[in-house]
């Protein structure tokens, strides 16, 4: 290949990219043909997963290298267009993909935080970083640290930084993994975690950044066939338009807006009996209360009074003229599942004590803001705005992102792929959206009020699969279902999506090899960029300058290994919420990186205590914050009392970011200006070109 | 290597144009963010608060990249910073 131009590599990529394409649309087509013959589902599901595995596994095979270039920075010659879809594959996670219209779908309104904090990021990326850390040209974000400010502590917190904020955000990539493959092939959970990191690691492991950035390619197309199809097709079918993206806004949002004020509206006949289901959760949640009220007065004695209520209600019953079996039957139940210990019945009364939340009138979809008085809005309002402040500087700040824009041959292409970048994340992030307000229209229109004897085979389907994505009961017994009884859980959204449609399986298989492109290809990107942060700039720069290339890239290999067991192992336990590791993940770089990163390149007077002041000040509030407000640190009832200015701990770097500029504009001022050498590089990174210009490449 | 007014002058152009766009970012996300509510009164395609979010800001972010690379890619070549023809 070294004898090809850039333009002839580019177009023998983009004609590579297109037999590619149109083997895998004619692979979904045979897989279809085989559902046709009758070859069963659980069978189609394992072909979709092993045989995209295996193509990622083959890509990076066929992309092995032992060139230091190559599997740092893919040799630095990623056309513009296809590092936007590396970049698009990179950045769109399991969470992008399976959950995001899901959480719209729940939240209205104040789910657009994540879209527009995931997008708009990109223009920070695109105006303040990509050309400019292209221009530096080198491996990884620690070696601008390092370079830019000079000596190893800069790089060091730089390093720490990167594996922190990497870590935390492969661990909710890996239990997205283990989620799709336990889902659909049945293995156990742990199992899928470690059948998906195989295929991870087959890629990176042979071929470093090269081979991730061919396979994210490769991922990003399966990625984006497989949510537009049904999407697509759901809109022509619902609105007769065949682009969600207008239909959504035009026909199914006014139609949605109109059902939840009916839903709303005691006076109308859908809005009475949404009442009637809420007034018996009402009642429930009322009975709960009591309950509890009497077992934390009297305690057990009390617990064993309620049994006794049960047992002489039993005794009754049986003994009327006219024994009423269904009522014997349920007041067995009650007893048998009745609560042993106090314990147990506080658990079991709290629970139901809750389900009077369910008793709340329908948001409505497109309300922002809604809550019940005009402090709580503010409230909310102040959240929504600081998120999408934390997720934008973050999205500029994580380094497995920032570490794309060194792939590309120049820094003119650099800033074209940041526009591709964009582009191609937009168009799954513009959908989502639209997305959203289709299912509702669908659940809304469609599922409330049909009769529980003839539920869409969609519905009966998923409550069999899992009680958690969709939960259905006929609550008031009148044998219609009402909006009140049905709970669905957000993931269920782009899942269930094939089946609303009315399309075959073989899309539903389609849809879940989307959903693991989206996961690996983000796990892939992590994992190589916490092997790099440890054998690159820890291992190669500080410990042993003088390592033969051999040894870097087989120290890199070993770490890619161990690093990727430890992450599968941490996942395999299932910690905590995923939304807030991910949250996490984007405070933590913000206020780590971005600071020293932006001061580096638009202010020359920053030093060398200034960044260290700034990266140690932004990670410190930013930790701090989380430490004393988020319960899983065991703050307990004092969580929300420690929050400032009432923001939420996922948006702790609303602190860290100031207090990190705040920390390079006091320690550059109270130390002496960088040397000339330093000023002189922040001039070579300012300017694509430069006559007599010094060379920062690294090698 | 010593900088020549043309090329402070290509820095200042770049600073002026990266602050516009920057500007236009922050209303695109922050302003309209801040009067979503209000905004949500005037009808176009769906509540016009929930219609940007949902989707106007993010086309507005893909042209202000979009925009940036073009112009600069052109600046580069009047001040003589381009890079040239790779290989």
């Amino acid at each position: 290949m070294a004898t090809q131009t850039q333009s002839q590599f580019a177009a023998n990529l983009k004609r590579y990219y297109t037999f590619y394409t149109g083997g895998f649309v004619a692979f979904v087509v045979f897989v279809g043909i085989l559902e046709m013959l009758g070859v069963p589902v659980k069978i189609l599901g394992y072909i979709f997963l092993f045989a995209t595995i295996l193509l990622y596994a083959g890509i990076g095979f066929m992309s092995k290298t032992a060139d230091v270039g190559e599997y740092y920075v893919a040799g630095r010659r990623v056309p513009a267009l296809f590092n936007g879809m590396a970049t698009g594959a990179d950045w769109m996670s399991a969470a992008s993909f399976i959950g995001m219209a899901g959480t719209l779908f729940l939240a209205g309104f104040d789910g657009l935080a994540f879209v527009l904090g995931w997008t708009g990021g990109y223009c920070l990326v695109a105006l303040l970083l990509a050309p400019y850390l292209r221009k530096f040209g080198q491996f990884t974000i620690p070696d601008f640290l390092g370079a830019r400010f000079g000596g190893h502590l800069p790089r060091l917190i730089g390093v720490i930084a990167a594996i922190v904020c990497s870590f935390t955000y492969v661990i909710a990539q890996i239990y997205g993994v283990g989620l799709i493959t336990s889902r659909f092939t049945g293995l156990e959970f742990q199992v899928g975690v470690f059948v998906g990191l195989a295929g991870i690691l087959v890629c990176s492991f042979l071929g470093g950044m090269k081979a991730v950035t061919w396979t994210q390619v490769a991922q990003y197309i399966i990625l984006i066939v497989a949510y537009m199809i049904p999407v697509v097709w759901l809109s022509a079918k619902h609105t007769g338009v065949p682009i969600p993206q207008i239909a959504a806004y035009t026909s199914a949002l006014p139609a949605v807006t109109a059902l939840e004020k009916e839903f709303n509206d005691k006076a109308t006949p859908k809005g009475a009996k949404e009442e009637s289901v809420r007034a018996i959760f009402r009642e429930r949640s009322a009975a709960a209360t009591a309950k509890l009220a009497g077992l934390e007065k009297d305690g057990p004695a009390f617990l064993a009074a309620e049994k006794q209520k049960l047992t002489d209600k039993l005794a009754a019953l049986k003994a009327e003229a006219a024994p009423d079996a269904k009522a014997i039957e349920a007041t067995e139940k009650a007893i048998k599942d009745f609560p042993a210990d106090p314990g147990a019945a506080k658990k079991a009364w709290e629970a139901e004590k809750r389900i009077g939340a369910r008793a709340a009138p329908v948001k409505p979809h497109a309300e922002a803001f809604a809550a019940k008085d005009e402090a709580e809005r503010a409230k909310k309002k102040k959240n929504f705005l600081a998120l999408i402040a934390c997720l934008m500087i973050g999205t500029a700040a994580l380094p497995h992102i920032l570490m794309r824009y060194y792939t590309t041959p120049s820094v003119q292409e650099a800033r074209v792929s940041v526009f591709w970048s964009l582009f191609f994340i937009f168009l799954l992030y513009f959908t989502a959206p639209a997305l959203a307000i289709l299912a509702k229209f669908e659940v809304y229109s469609q599922l409330v009020g049909s009769s529980f004897s003839a539920l869409p085979a969609w519905v009966s389907n998923w409550s069999a699969v899992d009680k958690t994505l969709m939960n259905i009961a006929d609550i008031n017994k009148d044998g219609i279902v009402q909006l009140a009884e049905v709970v669905i859980g957000g993931d269920l959204i782009v899942l269930a999506t094939p089946e609303i449609a009315g399309l075959p399986y073989v899309i539903s298989g389609l849809v879940a090899a989307g959903g693991l492109a989206a996961a690996l290809s983000t796990a892939d990107g992590l994992l190589l960029t916490i092997a790099n942060a440890m054998s690159h700039d820890l291992y190669y720069k500080m410990i042993d300058p003088n390592a033969s290339t051999v040894r870097r890239l087989a120290v890199s290999k070993g770490l890619l290994l161990v690093v990727a067991l430890c992450a599968a192992w941490v996942t395999s336990l299932k910690p905590g919420d995923i939304l807030f590791l991910v949250g996490a993940a984007f405070s933590l770089a913000a206020s780590g990186f971005f600071p020293a990163l932006v001061c580096g390149v638009f202010w020359k007077r920053a030093n060398y205590l200034g960044a260290v002041i700034g990266m140690l000040a932004g990670l410190g509030t930013c930790m701090f914050y989380m430490y004393h407000t988020y319960p899983f640190f065991g703050c307990g009832a004092n969580c929300v009392a420690n929050q400032w200015w009432d923001i939420a701990p996922i948006s702790a770097g609303t602190f860290g970011v100031p207090m990190g500029f705040l920390g390079v504009i006091i320690g550059s001022l109270i130390s002496p200006a960088p040397s000339k050498e330093i000023q002189e590089l922040v001039d070579h990174v300012r300017y694509p070109s430069l006559e007599g210009d010094i060379d920062t490449r690294g090698a | 290597m010593q900088l020549t007014e043309k090329h402070k002058e290509y820095w200042q152009i770049n600073l002026r144009m990266t602050s516009i766009l920057l500007a236009i970012w922050f209303v695109a996300t922050f302003v309209m963010g801040w009067f979503a509510r209000e905004l949500n009164e005037i009808v176009i395609i769906g509540p016009l608060g929930f219609y940007m979010s949902a989707q106007g800001s993010l086309i507005i972010y893909v042209l202000i990249i979009w925009f940036y690379q073009r112009y600069m890619n052109n600046l580069d070549k009047q001040y003589g910073v381009d890079e040239g023809e790779d290989d």
